[in-house]
């Protein structure tokens, strides 16, 4: 099944709605909390580069029983250099960005670590899409 | 009382006017309205209380024992939280409050506060240990614990697994002051609804040592009676560090971690643990998290106005120094929780992830169908849930009274339109 939502790139207060969104359904499914954990850093991650470099655009996400795939794309500048940005401490992002406790430069990095693939396409001028997949164990029921 | 679904946060039926205030109130989405009453799923609830508080009906209570229940022991101790001194005047001092709980019938006294200060050094001398893996979250809050395990079970990991304050006082009793006595009942004086549900059933712990929960608010008369005429004698033994446990900041304070996060009030509880969840805290060491408005003072059982008896203690704490010594250190005493606290599946559509999937598939379909107003006439909490309440079937759709309307106003239709042209002489013959 899938969903679909419009994320803003207007305002800032409603960043993360719509990885709050997709947790909650991975909790209706009783996903196992360590890859609902996963998911929820990896897609908030992306959601917040595309509202804050990506200005807003389109995030939809696709659930089977095995696993979640969430694709993420914006019409925004594009990554130049996507080897440099997927190195830890690498930030383009603006001072009042910093101040708000994002962009450290460890997003990428950490949706790295956290999906069990990581997809970006991206080239300057023509918008970035960020596609996140995360297995969910079936061993790890809620509970188990 | 049914077994491990017990809850101290209960429904009287018949006080219950079925208006659904509760329900959007309720962090876990636990009451529905149906048949006319509002009832609790327990293996929703974190008995956080706030059902109760907003019920204007007072419809909504919390089961703890009454005052005779003490009368079976031969040694009956009193395990008062420092929210009771924030209830009265600046004329009664916490050793007057102290002395007129003996006067109830109590035999002893042992401030919860006291057990405070002992938690917040094993607490901190662990998050030593742990190193920086945080941040940790404060395990003193039943209904926090609780809502970690039916709402956010992927930060479980991340509780200090060290008892409360309560059970620590009542373990102090029983195995240091009245060693292997069978005598001996220790009564916790509670601010909270959670705290009588953990008595019971604790988190962490495979017994507790509390033989019983006293609502601050059932001793509330007696001892105000009592206090006035009550022969006064140093009996405090906690100092500001213990007493400010009863408020929000307190325990961060007494921790003495740098980079604590304090928030109390379970809506602004949940907004820190999702950030938390969406790993956005890794500068922060440590989370005081409290499920009632301005901490313990707020609880459901307490008689005083939480802001005002949090402005009462902290002016305790300026001025007071304990009158008797400590009697405990915390590195001589185990105060380790005993098992790990484990996620509950209350929030699944199903058992298993198919079935799960099919339900929420239809959901979705029924959520888009409704008026999205989250009125609550049709006694779940938003449209949303009430879309997994017809799923699951435990609703029908014609619930929603704006799905009612649309239905009369097609079957209406319809009944015109069997009407139809008048009949042709003869015709079907």
């Amino acid at each position: 099944m899938k969903f679909r939502y419009e994320v803003s790139g207007e305002d800032m207060s409603l960043a993360g709605k719509a990885s709050g969104e997709v947790k909650r359904a991975l909790g209706r499914l009783g996903v196992s909390p360590a890859a609902i954990k996963r998911t929820a850093v990896c897609m908030y991650e992306a959601e917040m580069n595309m509202v804050i470099h990506g200005g807003g655009g389109v995030a939809e996400a696709e659930l089977s029983p095995d696993r979640i795939v969430v694709t993420l794309r914006d019409s925004g500048p594009g990554i130049p250099d996507l080897e440099l940005a997927m190195q830890e401490g690498y930030s383009t992002a603006p001072e009042w960005i910093r101040e708000m406790g994002f962009g450290a430069g460890m997003g990428l990095p950490n949706m790295k670590r956290n999906s069990d693939e990581l997809r970006i396409d991206s080239a300057p001028g023509s918008g970035t899409t960020v596609t996140i997949m995360v297995r969910f164990d079936p061993n790890e029921g809620p509970g188990a | 009382m049914n077994g491990a679904s017990f809850h101290s946060v209960t429904l009287d039926p018949a006080k219950c006017k079925a208006c659904t205030t509760c329900l959007r109130f309720c962090p876990t989405e636990a009451i529905r309205v149906r048949k006319g009453r509002a009832h609790i799923a327990d293996e929703r609830c974190v008995d956080c209380g706030e059902c109760i508080r907003v019920c204007p009906n007072n419809a909504k209570k919390a089961v703890s024992d009454p005052l005779s229940a003490i009368e079976p022991f031969a040694v009956r101790v009193a395990l008062p939280a420092p929210t009771l001194y924030g209830q009265f005047d600046e004329r009664f001092s916490v050793d007057r409050i102290l002395c007129g709980l003996l006067e109830l019938g109590f035999t002893d006294v042992f401030e919860v506060a006291e057990a405070a200060e002992l938690v917040s050094d094993a607490a901190a001398a662990w998050m030593a240990r742990a190193g920086d893996g945080g941040p940790w979250l404060s395990s003193a809050c039943p209904a926090v614990v609780k809502l970690l395990q039916v709402r956010f079970p992927s930060l479980l990991d991340r509780l200090a697994p060290i008892m409360s304050p309560m059970e620590a006082a009542a373990r102090l009793v029983k195995e240091r002051l009245y060693p292997g006595r069978d005598d001996v009942g220790v009564f916790f004086i509670s601010p909270c609804a959670g705290k009588v549900t953990v008595s019971r059933y604790p988190q962490g712990l495979f017994e507790s040592a509390v033989d019983g929960v006293i609502a601050i608010k059932d001793i509330y008369l007696p001892l105000r009676a009592a206090l006035p005429g009550v022969t006064e004698r140093p009996m405090r033994r906690a100092t500001a560090r213990g007493v400010a446990w009863a408020h929000i900041d307190g325990e961060s304070d007494a921790l003495a971690v740098p980079r604590a996060i304090s928030v109390s009030g379970i809506a602004d509880v949940i907004g820190v643990f999702e950030a938390l969840e969406n790993g956005k805290m890794k500068d922060v060491a440590f989370i005081e998290a409290l499920a009632c408005p301005a901490g313990c003072v707020g609880g459901p059982l307490t008689v005083e106005n939480p802001y005002i008896a949090r402005a009462r203690i902290r002016s305790m704490e300026h001025r007071s120094a304990a009158a008797l010594e400590p009697r405990f250190r915390a590195e001589e005493l185990e105060l380790s929780l005993e098992r790990e606290v484990s996620a509950r599946a209350g929030l699944a559509l199903a058992p298993d992830m198919l079935k799960a999937m099919l339900l929420l598939e239809e959901t979705e379909l029924i959520a888009e169908s409704l008026p999205g107003l989250d009125c609550g006439s049709c006694g779940a909490p938003s449209c949303r849930a009430f879309a997994e309440d017809v799923a699951k079937g435990d609703a029908v759709i014609t619930d929603c009274i704006f799905k009612l309307r649309e239905n009369l106003r097609k079957l209406g239709e319809e009944l015109i339109g069997m009407e139809g042209p008048p009949p042709e002489q003869g015709a079907g013959r």
